[in-house]
């Protein structure tokens, strides 16, 4: 587990320093956030209309946000064929899937984190039950980071590959997003955690399979 | 003389085509062997198959006497690879890629630090150590290369064409780096370039079509010019 960590601490310094994944994202969000905005500014403070329009507007911009971000989480690795030296490195390669699960988390949840309160802004509304969402969002990130990263090794050596990760994504994170969407719009209508308490299972459940399975064949996906 | 590194029936095909065939060799402590042959001989996959890095279709590496294919996460504790990829990352620094490397290896926080520094040091840049690998040169990168596959202090150095895109002075500081380090007690090298490459061995190998077709002590073939001869003669031109 330790050097899954210095894999992420490493990649979150590379992206710190270069922002090139960062800048993308947040420019993608703002701007999917900004057209939602301007499209319904007549309801923006009307708290029934929003309620119902916030997950999917939120959740749009997650998981195209979590695409761009898969899409390029093995392109250091790739360069200067720097997967070769850590497969040279004395560790298990499920050690290296979970550290760039556990980068490529991190760097979408800063993301998302700052599009809940430019959504607030842009709709004049504002959000209930934070804690609940915020875990809604982090169960729901990782669900899509723990297939994405599998589909990112496989698709990155294609010529087209960052075509081809959406195409196989987004069929495969349906049980993700359906969950996701439904718990936000509950919670952003005023319920408890009780209330999505099998949402909750469900993410959990995906994410643990989905882990486990993902761990298991990065092996095969970065073999020559 | 006990070998470090034993292959034995070596096989690697590719897609049905077969680009490694019946490989044997053995090589014992303070061995410096090259293996030298044209472009798409094997030497790379030898080199790969080797290092843990490409599965053999058929046949056995043991590294000290460790199959290495079944222990290899054990085995690479014992492997530094030299590749004409440098496997840098050129957002970090110098000290950071060696830092991570050495981490990745388990080395001990306190050592590694030393261990930076000395590497850093033997490779002469000392004053870059703090810039980011994306700032160097193609030579310097290679060295620190070097310095990053030996971080770990592995007893088995394996080189993969590690002068491509080196010019003649950049050349020397790589081969004077590879020489200086005692703490290794077998390097294998592949490599086209003969004069760099008899320089340094003690024993060469010349591989053709995936097949050894000529393996003999550097003391009983003569000068590099006697070796030239030979190669050239074996592989027809």
């Amino acid at each position: 587990m330790l050097k899954s960590f210095h894999i992420a601490i490493k990649d979150l310094r590379t992206e710190f320093r270069t922002k090139q994944m960062l800048n993308s994202m947040i420019v993608f969000s703002l701007i999917v956030i900004v057209i939602f905005g301007i499209s319904f500014s007549d309801v923006a403070g009307d708290m029934e209309v929003i309620e119902q329009l916030a997950p999917g507007i939120l959740w749009i911009s997650f998981a195209f946000v979590a695409t761009i971000g898969i899409s390029r989480s093995f392109s250091d690795e790739i360069k200067n064929r720097c997967i070769d030296g850590l497969r040279m490195c004395p560790v298990d390669t499920g050690a290296i899937y979970t550290g760039k699960m556990l980068s490529t988390i991190m760097l979408l949840f800063i993301v998302e984190m700052l599009v809940i309160p430019l959504f607030s802004v842009m709709f004049n509304y504002t959000i209930q039950g934070v804690p609940e969402l915020v875990l809604i969002i982090f169960l729901g990130t990782a669900g899509i980071v723990c297939v994405g990263l599998l589909l990112s090794a496989i698709t990155i050596n294609s010529r087209s590959g960052e075509l081809l990760l959406p195409v196989l994504l987004f069929p495969l994170i349906i049980p993700v997003i359906i969950p996701a969407v439904i718990s936000t719009g509950k919670i952003l209508a005023g319920g408890s955690i009780s209330d999505i308490i099998d949402e909750l299972r469900l993410l959990g459940v995906y994410v643990i399979i989905f882990y486990v399975i993902s761990r298991i064949l990065f092996e095969y996906t970065i073999q020559e | 003389m006990n070998s470090i590194v034993s292959v034995k029936g070596l096989h690697k095909t590719f897609g049905g085509r077969p680009v490694l065939s019946n490989i044997n060799m053995e090589v014992s402590s303070g061995e410096f062997v090259v293996i030298f042959g044209p472009n798409g001989a094997g030497k790379t996959t030898l080199i790969k198959t080797i290092a843990t890095l490409t599965q053999p279709t058929k046949g056995i590496v043991s590294i000290e006497g460790r199959e290495a294919h079944k222990h290899s996460v054990d085995v690479r504790r014992s492997i530094g690879l030299v590749s004409h990829d440098t496997f840098l990352y050129d957002s970090l620094t110098a000290e950071e890629n060696l830092l991570f490397y050495g981490r990745m290896f388990g080395v001990d926080e306190e050592l590694l630090k030393n261990r930076v520094n000395q590497l850093i040091s033997d490779s002469g840049l000392d004053m870059r150590m703090r810039d980011r690998v994306a700032t160097f040169s193609k030579g310097m990168k290679q060295r620190l290369s070097i310095a990053r596959a030996l971080i770990h202090s592995p007893c088995v150095l394996l080189l993969d064409e590690p002068y491509s895109g080196l010019d003649p002075e950049a050349t020397e500081i790589f081969n004077n780096f590879v020489i200086r380090d005692k703490d290794i007690r077998v390097k294998i090298m592949a490599s086209h370039n003969i004069e760099n490459g008899f320089k340094l061995c003690t024993r060469a190998v010349i591989v053709q079509n995936g097949k050894i077709v000529f393996n003999r002590q550097k003391s009983d073939i003569g000068d590099a010019e006697d070796f030239e001869l030979i190669y050239r003669e074996i592989l027809g031109f």
